[in-house]
């Protein structure tokens, strides 16, 4: 007899509907899956007849064939089990559900035939509404997350043996409640923890604000690293659009849980990530660390000390907001909009040249600060140079906290917007925009004057004008002032000379 | 304009040290510094008995057998030419020196030793581990120098020395005195420096186109940076550096003998500390310099510095205290982030301090405005 069911598989965020055929007929027992299964897939078999058995059902002793359609498709992953589980119940005669065919489900199964969460269940239980199904069954552990995709039932189940009451109409499953889309991030690290240090908060606030890219260079201990980590804090909440798209992602990347309890993602790869992993790759092609980080912050901590085909490799994402990777059979395209927080020693043993103890030679300085002016770094817009903080910076009380800055930089977000268009921001200007920003006679004198002072490249400039911008939005101003424009000139990256 | 031209036989002794290079590294690398100057004192048998016993006659004869025709052959393949120390070109204060080059290989503009007296130029030299201080003293140094027309002198190393010529090229002449060849750049991560200098200064060695350095060639370059000037200022230096070979080389002939003081904690500072401590001339800016050159107040440096308000003089006087950074002036002068950060690119601005790539603030040799008046 013949049976089929609908699943799913994952290929990059996305999930591709998969069709499962059993057919189960006389011949010599054996137990076949055709249709490109990776190694993941083909073990199905041997969970599928455990769990089948353990749960009370007969695993038929005759020759049982399972095409995965469409054949040309790479399957991946342990997430077709309960696809394969059901349509050979079907095609076995041991259940009689004629719905089969229309609802989809996805979900790994242990050997006593309970169910396993899977990866990219919201995807897939979209995909399954896509695809015009009933209804989307799931292992009970992934069901709030499905639930997040509206306009289709949502059935949890926590093992093969509840299958008979389902169909039977015995058991009549609840919609799960979907998981909470927290908007505003709540208890993550906070921006009071940062204490003194007050041109590090600036830099923060305005890079918040335009969504510049930042680069922070001090000695190690100097506060760096905290500083990052209280930046998502500081930006503004999601919009309702953006964390469905963030769940998304982190559900592909299975860490759905852990990336909304902390509102924007926050990502700090180490720095011996291969560029695969930066960017993402691999067959078939699996996220990276730019767009697990997509609508929150990718920090690079020891920017010098990454490889540089890595770097390189994040330029263009950075530039384009997705990561295109292509390969032989496919191309995919996925989403990386992230703020770039980058940081970096002074030289390679860290302490920086004024301290005594600092014992680099001249030439290994040269080539690390060399690093620091590579094609990505030259897309970082803000330079901070962090300094020890002093002992009454350290013994003074907390600093503001993160929902005070948080409130002025959704503020400046939302001037930005009305200018620029929804979603975008300062940083994203091109230089076209960027010149016909509303300058007053005294700042332009004073880039002017810079400008041919320092021989600035016109990229430079253009850098200026798009920090200045971003220091009038927070300000308030209409204008950009002078001194919003002094202030632009100190916070600039600068090109080596 | 005195054409460069050099005989034959000076000529000669270039090619030979060339050719001595190894066997000088290794007789001289017990204390090379002590030793190769007084070894180039020797004449050319003696020198090459010394150096290398066994192929003596062997390295002589070759030497003998480079035909005037061939040597200019390979000047001008190096675009380069010669004059030595029977021609007019010569710099004077190489004269002085017992242990002066036979000859010097240039490559740029002749024009440069053209009536080159010690009290027209300066010589420059530091450590290559300079700290930001440094480097912008040493660029200031330079830059004003070469704007009140003296000739700058240094050894394109790293640190100071590059950025002295950096800072003269911009305002004004410039020669580099190499240990290798005139046609190599060396350090080669110079190589852009060198061919402005090329093209815009001078680059001279006593040694032949195509010439390796060695180690010993730098202390024998050394004497040739301390015999051209008039005075030798000292800008960073550990307490063991070869930048101090030069001062007491410097010394050693007579010329005027100069240090940038630095913090007394500073390990960079601590070579032009001990000199200071032992009668160096105190150079504090390009005035310092003149002064001490060509008698007090024989060539005054007119600097106008721009006025300052109260706010921002209060931060220039933070970052001369010291205060490097702009979360550090904002700290020690109770300012907030953005009114600070104002303030050091205003002064940035009007010259007072600049800035490194890695947001490093450090205060120029411009008079503070308080100053100027007195």
């Amino acid at each position: 007899m013949l049976a089929t069911a609908r699943t799913f598989t994952l290929d990059g965020i996305a999930a591709r509907p998969v069709r499962v055929e059993v057919d189960v007929h006389r011949g010599l027992p054996g137990f076949a899956i055709v249709g490109l299964p990776d190694a993941a897939v083909r073990e199905a078999r041997e969970r599928v007849r455990a769990a089948l058995v353990n749960c009370g059902f007969e695993f038929p002793l005759r020759r049982i064939v399972v095409n995965l359609a469409p054949a040309s498709l790479r399957k991946a992953g342990p997430g077709m089990d309960l696809a394969i589980a059901s349509a050979l119940l079907s095609a076995s005669g041991q259940l009689e559900w004629e719905a089969l065919s229309r609802v989809a489900m996805a979900g790994e199964l242990a050997l006593d035939g309970s169910t396993r969460p899977v990866n990219g269940a919201l995807a897939i239980a979209e995909a399954a509404r896509e695809g015009g199904a009933e209804a989307i069954v799931v292992p009970a552990e992934n069901g709030a997350e499905a639930a997040l995709a509206e306009g289709i039932d949502v059935i949890a189940l926590d093992g093969l043996g509840r299958l008979p009451a389902l169909v039977a109409g015995d058991w009549e499953p609840q919609r799960p409640r979907a998981l909470p889309l927290r908007v505003a991030a709540a208890g993550g690290p906070d921006l009071a923890d940062l204490r003194g240090q007050p041109h590090l908060r600036h830099a923060l606030e305005v890079a918040a604000a335009g969504g510049h890219s930042l680069l922070m260079i001090g000695p190690p201990g100097a506060g760096k690293s905290l500083a990052a980590s209280r930046l998502p804090s500081i930006l503004p909440p999601l919009a309702a659009v953006e964390a469905l798209e963030v769940a998304r992602i982190a559900s592909a990347c299975g860490r759905l849980g852990e990336s909304l309890s902390a509102g924007r993602p926050f990502r700090a790869p180490h720095h011996t990530i291969s560029p695969a992993g930066l960017v993402g790759g691999g067959s078939p092609p699996r996220p990276g660390e730019a767009t697990m980080a997509h609508r929150g912050v990718l920090f690079l901590d020891e920017l010098c000390e990454f490889r540089r085909d890595a770097l390189e490799a994040l330029r263009a994402p950075l530039e384009a907001g997705e990561v295109s990777i292509a390969r032989a059979a496919s191309r995919r395209t996925l989403p990386c909009r992230f703020m770039l927080v980058a940081a970096a020693n002074p030289c390679p043993c860290g302490r920086g040249e004024a301290d005594p103890d600092c014992s680099c030679a001249p030439i290994a300085v040269q080539r690390y600060q060399g690093r620091l002016s590579g094609a990505l770094a030259d897309r970082i817009d803000i330079l901070a140079a962090v300094r020890q903080p002093s002992a009454t910076d350290i013994g003074g009380g907390p600093g503001e906290p993160s929902a005070d800055v948080r409130e002025r930089v959704a503020d400046a977000r939302e001037r930005q917007e009305q200018r620029l268009g929804p979603g975008r921001c300062n940083a994203e200007m091109t230089p076209g925009e960027a010149r016909e920003c509303a300058l007053s006679s005294e700042a332009g004198a004073l880039l002017a004057e810079l400008y041919s002072r320092q021989r600035l490249s016109g990229r430079a400039h253009d850098r200026a004008l798009r920090l200045a911008q971003t220091i009038a939005d927070l300000a308030g101003a209409g204008t950009i002032g002078e001194e919003q424009m002094a202030q632009a000139l100190a916070l600039r990256r600068r090109d080596r000379g | 304009m005195v054409e460069p031209r050099a005989c034959p036989d000076c000529l000669r002794r270039s090619w030979l040290l060339a050719s001595l290079g190894p066997y000088i590294e290794r007789i001289a690398t017990g204390s090379p510094g002590a030793r190769s100057p007084e070894l180039l004192r020797l004449a050319n048998e003696d020198l090459v008995a010394v150096a290398a016993p066994k192929v003596a006659a062997q390295l002589l004869a070759r030497a003998a057998a480079l035909s005037e025709q061939h040597l200019a052959a390979e000047l001008a393949a190096a675009q380069c030419w010669a004059c030595c120390r029977h021609g007019d070109l010569y710099p004077e204060g190489l004269r002085d020196a017992t242990d002066a080059p036979w000859a010097l290989i240039g490559r740029g503009d002749p024009a440069l030793l053209d009536g080159l007296e010690p009290v027209g130029a300066v010589t420059i030299v530091g450590a290559r581990r300079a700290t930001s201080y440094g480097r912008e003293i040493a660029r200031e140094l330079g830059r004003e120098l070469a704007a009140a027309g003296m000739v700058v002198v240094s050894g394109l190393a790293f640190g100071v020395d590059a950025c002295a010529h950096r800072g003269a090229i911009d305002a004004g002449r410039t020669i580099a005195v190499l240990g290798c060849g005139p046609d190599t750049a060396y350090p080669a991560a110079h190589r852009s420096l060198w061919r402005r200098i090329t093209e815009e200064g001078l680059v001279i060695s006593e040694l032949p186109p195509g010439a390796t350095p060695w180690r010993w060639t730098f202390p024998a370059r050394n004497r040739v940076m301390a015999a051209l000037a008039g005075m030798t200022v000292v800008v960073e230096a550990a307490a063991r550096s070869g930048s101090l070979i030069t001062a007491d080389l410097a010394a050693d002939l007579g010329r005027d003998l100069g240090a940038v003081p630095g913090p007394i904690t500073s390990r960079a500072s601590a070579g032009p500390n001990n000199l200071l401590a032992g009668g160096a001339c105190l150079v504090r800016d390009a005035q310092d310099v003149l002064d001490a050159m060509l008698g007090p107040g024989a060539k005054p440096i007119e600097r106008r510095p721009p006025d300052l308000d109260e706010a921002l003089a209060e931060v220039l006087a933070a970052v001369e205290a010291g205060e490097s950074s702009c979360d550090g002036a904002a700290a020690a002068l109770g300012l907030s982030g953005p009114d600070t950060a104002a303030a050091l690119s205003r002064l940035e601005l009007c010259g007072y301090v600049t800035c490194s790539a890695l947001g490093i603030y450090s205060r120029t040799l411009l008079p503070s405005p308080g100053a100027a008046a007195i």
